[in-house]
């Protein structure tokens, strides 16, 4: 059978996938972003996993304002890279899982989630960034990617609540799959960021780490009664982006341990927290 | 359990954050036009064509005129009141070969020096910027 294995968070700033595909991660701007993921790297090339279930915001790229699917799961073969303005990123398509992910949809919309299913798209740094941060630039990505899209751009976006019942219902799906296979759930964006208007860049470290313990602690009631308000007062804007983290929360179960953490203030507008939990059974 | 059950509660709260167009319903409807202009510029031809000459390509989109001045004079805080979204704005930021972190920082007031520095060191406290009503 499938098994969830292991959580990963992480930001998506899209100047950390430029720092990355122009050469800088050495830089002294730069490189205390990019240590905080060495022992990841090293970890998740021992831990081998066969597919991803990569929870990420599409940046109005393959859903502009005609379609805005609250949950979209990719059940597609591939995935090209998008141009956000300044060409496609220097990275490798993304394979998918279909059997997988069609499966995931099968199960989540009889589980009463009614998933939005796609065919047929590209994606963006939400998506490839944590790619390149994980496993660096590799010819071919070492896993299968199922792409699942949170809309935290036109709201109301989904509550942290509904974040995290949806990974749990995610968990029953992939523990119901016949085939052996070794899953990982990550949960993309935040931490704190605000990218619009004259309040543009907020950080509030002391609210992130707070956020940092509770998602390494047990059960999540602190995580799932945060309000959208709450998001937008004090992490900025942008900072919404966190209860896609909750998905994979959710998907872990009552209880995890944290193999490791890392935050790191700024990347271009952006606080950059990173964790990788295990769940406890 | 964390959802409101008065949306019109729900969004009554996003108008008491300073400095903050949180991208509601009525904002999307607004500037549906111009963020959809924005999606052309994902293909360096359309960049191009945009480059060669911003007000014609501008003129074959179903803009208001304020709209229209705004992109031209790419015053960000402008588009936003106009129902611009900044995930698609950054198409013409990007266009422009802006960072976000050039972009955004046009947005507070702040020199570029001034804001890059203000983020190395921690960024904006959210100290006297979370509500209005509150002043807090």
């Amino acid at each position: 059978m499938a098994r969830i294995t292991a959580g990963v968070a992480t930001s998506h700033v899209p100047a950390v996938g430029a720092a990355i595909d122009l050469g800088k991660t050495a830089e002294p701007y730069w490189q205390p972003v990019f240590a905080g993921y060495d022992w990841s790297k090293q970890w998740i090339a021992g831990e081998k996993p066969d597919v991803v279930i990569l929870v990420y915001n599409d940046h109005a790229s393959a859903f502009d304002m005609r379609i805005i699917p609250t949950f979209a799961i990719g059940c597609a073969e591939r995935y090209g890279i998008c141009d956000e303005g300044w060409g496609p990123r220097p990275v490798p398509d993304v394979i998918g899982h279909p059997d997988l992910a069609w499966h995931i949809a099968q199960s989540c919309i009889l589980d009463e989630f009614d998933l939005t299913i796609v065919n047929e798209m590209q994606v963006d740094h939400g998506l490839t960034v944590p790619m390149s941060l994980m496993f660096g630039q590799p010819e071919a990505w070492p896993v299968k990617v199922v792409p699942l899209a949170v809309n935290v751009v036109t709201y109301p976006p989904p509550s942290g609540n509904r974040c995290w019942l949806l990974g749990e219902a995610i968990a029953r799906a992939v523990e119901s799959y016949p085939e052996d296979l070794n899953v990982q759930v990550w949960g993309t964006g935040g931490m704190s960021h605000q990218l619009q208007g004259p309040r543009a860049g907020l950080i509030n470290a002391e609210w992130d780490n707070r956020f940092l313990d509770w998602m390494s602690g047990p059960y999540g009631d602190e995580l799932r009664a945060i309000p959208h308000i709450e998001y937008l007062r004090e992490t900025g804007s942008e900072g919404i982006e966190m209860v896609m983290w909750l998905i994979m929360r959710g998907a872990l179960g009552r209880d995890v341990r944290a193999l490791h953490r890392h935050y790191h203030v700024p990347a271009s507008n952006t606080a950059v927290g990173h964790l990788v939990l295990e769940p406890v059974r | 359990m964390t959802g409101p059950r008065d949306i019109h509660a729900y969004l009554a709260e996003f108008d008491d954050i300073p400095g903050t167009r949180v991208y509601t319903a009525a904002r999307a409807r607004q500037g549906y036009w111009m963020n959809q202009f924005a999606m052309s510029l994902m293909t360096a031809e359309n960049r191009e064509e945009f480059k060669a000459d911003e007000r014609a390509y501008l003129d074959a989109w179903p803009l208001t005129e304020d709209q229209k001045q705004a992109l031209l004079d790419r015053d960000y805080n402008r588009c936003l009141d106009l129902g611009g979204n900044i995930y698609f704005l950054a198409k013409l930021f990007s266009t422009d070969g802006l960072s976000f972190l050039q972009a955004v920082g046009t947005m507070t007031g702040m020199s570029p020096q001034d804001y890059q520095a203000m983020m190395v060191a921690g960024g904006r406290s959210p100290q006297g910027v979370r509500s209005i009503r509150e002043k807090r």
